[in-house]
C-alpha cells in the first residue's frame, strides 16, 4: 500500500493545519484562538463565528458514529487520460498534502444510529474537484445506497469540474446525476449538504438535486466564479452575492445549519424519512421472558430498511 | 471504462502555431502597404499581389494540419449555421413555443414542435446571433436558467406524449451574471441533467457548434449524442482555462491543445457516439450541405431509437454515462 493511502483513524480533527505554537490566527476575522478551542468548537471561530474549511476525513468524523465508518473505493486514483501537462505533479502533490487518494471519501457510516450511504469531497485536494475519480465515488456510493436502499447524504466542498480530464469531467455531472436520479425513483432519501465553497459543475449536478439542501453559514455557493460575472455585468457585486444566506433569500436551499447543530438536524431528517437505524437509541429493553432482544438492525436483531 | 488518449502531436501543433504566426506576419505587410498612400502605384499593388499569393498558399497547407485551436476558430465561426436554422430546416410545420411559465421567455433558447422525416418530435436549442444586433437580443447564444426551464417544459411535452426530443447545442456558456445565479442557474442545469438521464422518450443530441461545459450538458444528455466535425466541446473554455492554469487568457491556443475539445477527441473519450462530416472547410461554406448531413446522421437513429422499449432504452441511456470516466486501482 502506498504511502498516501494510508490515514489516520477517523474520530478527531486533523492538526495539519495548526502550527507547532498553541494559538492560532482566524483567517477570517484575524483573532488569536487557542487551538484546543478552535477544535472543540468544530473549528468555527469562537471570535466570529467563521465556519473553517474541514477536509473530507474531518467532516467524517465530526458527522459520524465513532468507529461506524466503513470506507467503500479508497483505492481508486485519478489516472491521466488527456495526457495533460502537470496533472500527475499536481495529483502526486495532493496526495502528499492531504493523505487521500483523490477529492472525495464514500462508504458507509451511522449518524446518530442510523446508517447511511455518505460522500464528503475534499477541497483541499485540488479543490474539490471532480474528475472520473470523484464521479465514479459519488456514483457507486448513490448505487450502494439503492442497492442495500440506505439514505444518502453528502458534503461538497468543490470548485467544480476538474479541467485536466475535460470533457470527462463534464461527464460526470450526468453520470452522478443518473445515479443520484435512481434514489429518487427508489423513494430513497438524499440529503445534500453545501459547504464552503460549492461552485461549478457539482452544484450543477448531484449538490442542488437533494431531496433537502443544507448550508452551513457563509459557504459560497454559485455556478459561476465572481471574478467572471463581475467582468460580464462590469459591475462589482455585493460582499453577500452567493453566500449561503443569499441561497435560502433566493429560495435556492432549504436552511442554513449551523456546523454544531448540523450532526442532530440530519439525524432528524434521516429518522423522518424512514431511515434505518442500525444500533438503538436506548438499550434494548428486557423482554417478558427475561431475555434480551437485540433492537432492530443490531446483530441479531431484525432486518431494517428504508421502507 | 473510458481508454486514455494517445499523446498530442505536438510537431504538429508547433507547426501550425508557426504557420500561423507567418500568415499574420503577411497579412501585417498587407495592411501596412495599403494604409500607405502610394498604395495604387503599380509597385505596392503587384506586392500586394505577391503576399496574398502566399498567404493563400500558406492557407491551404496549413487545413492539412488539423489543430484544436482551428476547431474552436470554426465552431465559433460567425457564418456557422446557428442551432436555430438546423432546428427550422430539420423539423417541417416547425412551431414555436415560449416561455418557463415561471419567469419569462428567454430568447436565448428556442423550443419547439415539429415534424422529422413525418414523425412527430421536440426540439430545444440555444440561439446564437449573425450580427451584433442579433446576439445582442438572444445573449450571444448564453442561456438563463428561465432558458433551461423552458427547454424541459418542451422536453416533458415530449414525454407526454411519447415524442422523441431533438437536441441541437451550439452555446458558449450558461449565462455568467448575477440574475442568472439569483434564480438559480446550477439548479436550473442540475435538474435538466438529472431530468434528461431519465425522460422517457428517445433523446438525440447535435453538438453543431461549441458544447460548452455544464450550459450545453443541460441540453445534451441522451442516447445518441452526435457532433459536427469542427466542433468543439469542453468543461471550460479554452480562454478559461488558460487564466486559470497560466493567468494568461491569450494562451488559450495552446489550452484548446490541452483540453482535447475536437470531435475527434471527444469520439474517442466515448463521449460523443458518432461524428458528422462537414462539407470541406467548414460548416459556414456549405449550409445546406451541412443540414442534409445532420439529418442523414439522424434519420436511422431516429428510428432505431424510437423502436426500443422504454425500460431498454432507460437501461443503455444510464450504461452509457457509467461507463464514462477514466481511473485507476491502486493496490
Ligand atoms: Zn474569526
Amino acid at each position: 500500500m502506498l504511502n498516501w493511502l494510508r490515514r489516520p483513524k477517523h474520530g478527531r480533527i486533523s492538526r495539519r493545519d495548526i502550527p507547532a505554537g498553541l494559538w492560532v490566527k482566524c483567517s477570517r476575522c484575524g483573532a488569536a484562538v487557542y487551538h484546543r478551542d478552535l477544535e472543540r468548537a468544530l473549528k468555527v471561530c469562537p471570535k466570529c463565528g467563521w465556519h473553517h474549511r474541514l477536509g473530507a476525513e474531518e467532516r467524517l468524523s465530526i458527522t459520524l458514529d465513532e468507529h461506524s465508518f466503513e470506507e467503500m473505493d479508497a483505492n481508486l486514483a485519478s489516472g491521466d487520460p488527456l495526457r495533460f501537462d502537470g496533472y500527475r505533479e499536481k495529483l502526486s502533490e495532493a496526495r502528499a498534502n492531504t493523505g487521500n487518494a483523490d477529492a472525495a471519501i464514500v462508504g458507509v457510516g451511522g449518524i446518530e444510529g442510523y446508517r447511511t450511504a455518505v460522500g464528503a469531497l475534499d477541497f483541499a485536494f485540488m479543490g474539490g474537484s471532480m474528475g472520473s475519480v470523484v464521479g465514479e465515488k459519488i456514483t457507486r456510493v448513490a448505487e450502494r445506497a439503492l442497492q442495500d436502499r440506505l439514505p444518502l447524504v453528502i458534503f461538497s466542498a468543490s470548485g467544480g469540474a476538474r479541467m485536466q480530464e475535460g470533457a470527462l469531467s463534464l461527464m460526470q455531472l450526468a453520470k452522478t446525476s443518473a445515479a443520484v436520479g435512481r434514489l429518487h425513483e427508489a423513494h430513497l432519501p438524499y440529503l445534500s449538504v453545501m459547504c464552503d465553497p460549492t461552485t461549478g459543475g457539482v452544484t450543477a449536478s448531484f449538490a442542488f438535486q437533494g431531496d433537502v439542501i443544507i448550508a452551513e453559514p457563509g459557504a459560497l455557493i454559485g455556478f459561476a466564479g465572481r471574478r467572471v460575472i463581475e467582468q460580464t455585468i462590469r459591475r462589482k457585486l455585493p460582499e453577500r452575492f452567493q453566500t449561503a444566506e443569499f441561497c435560502l433569500e433566493h429560495g435556492l436551499i432549504d436552511m442554513v445549519v449551523p456546523r454544531p447543530e448540523l450532526r442532530g438536524v440530519l439525524a432528524r431528517l434521516l429518522r423522518f424519512f424512514g431511515a434505518p437505524r442500525a444500533v438503538a437509541p436506548e438499550p434494548a429493553a428486557a423482554a417478558p421472558d427475561g431475555e434480551a432482544q437485540p433492537a432492530p438492525g443490531e446483530p441479531g436483531g431484525p432486518e431494517v430498511a428504508c421502507p | 471504462m473510458t481508454r486514455a488518449l494517445p499523446e498530442r502531436d505536438r510537431a504538429a501543433e508547433a507547426r501550425a502555431a508557426e504557420m500561423e504566426a507567418r500568415l499574420a506576419g503577411i497579412q501585417r505587410e498587407i495592411d501596412a502597404l495599403r494604409r500607405r498612400s502610394e498604395k495604387d502605384k503599380p509597385d505596392a499593388v503587384e506586392q500586394i499581389r505577391v503576399l496574398e499569393a502566399r498567404g493563400e498558399e500558406l492557407r491551404e497547407s496549413m487545413l492539412s494540419i488539423r489543430t484544436a485551436w482551428q476547431a474552436v476558430a470554426l465552431a465559433r465561426h460567425p457564418q456557422r449555421p446557428k442551432a436555430q436554422e438546423f432546428v427550422r430546416a430539420l423539423l417541417d410545420e416547425f412551431t414555436e413555443l415560449h416561455g418557463d411559465r415561471l419567469f419569462r421567455d428567454d430568447p436565448a433558447m428556442l423550443a419547439g414542435l415539429g415534424w422529422f422525416e413525418g414523425q412527430p418530435a421536440v426540439a430545444v436549442a440555444p440561439c446564437k446571433g449573425r450580427d451584433t444586433r442579433e446576439n445582442i437580443a438572444c445573449n450571444f447564444g448564453m442561456p438563463y436558467p428561465e432558458g433551461y426551464r423552458k427547454a424541459l417544459r418542451a422536453m416533458r411535452l415530449a414525454e407526454k406524449f411519447g415524442y422523441p426530443v431533438l437536441s441541437i447545442v451550439d452555446t458558449p456558456a450558461a449565462f455568467p451574471g448575477d440574475a442568472a445565479e439569483e434564480r438559480g442557474q446550477a439548479e436550473a442545469i442540475a435538474r435538466n441533467i438529472g431530468e434528461m438521464t431519465r425522460l422517457r422518450v428517445p433523446v438525440l443530441v447535435v453538438i453543431t457548434g461549441e458544447g460548452g461545459s455544464g450550459g450545453a450538458l443541460a441540453i445534451a444528455v441522451g442516447d445518441a449524442v452526435l457532433m459536427l466535425e469542427h466542433a468543439v466541446y469542453t468543461v471550460i473554455p479554452p480562454e478559461g482555462c488558460a487564466a486559470i492554469l497560466w493567468h494568461d487568457a491569450g494562451r488559450a491556443r495552446e489550452a484548446a491543445s490541452a483540453l482535447r475539445l475536437t470531435a475527434q477527441e471527444i469520439a474517442a473519450l466515448g463521449v460523443v457516439d458518432e461524428i458528422i462530416p462537414e462539407p470541406s472547410g467548414g460548416a459556414h461554406l456549405d449550409s445546406q450541405a451541412a443540414i442534409a448531413a445532420v439529418r442523414e446522421a439522424l434519420r436511422p437513429r431516429m428510428t432505431a431509437l424510437s423502436n426500443l422499449p422504454v425500460e431498454e432504452l432507460l437501461r443503455r441511456r444510464y450504461a452509457k454515462y457509467r461507463a464514462i470516466g477514466y481511473h485507476e486501482e491502486q493496490s
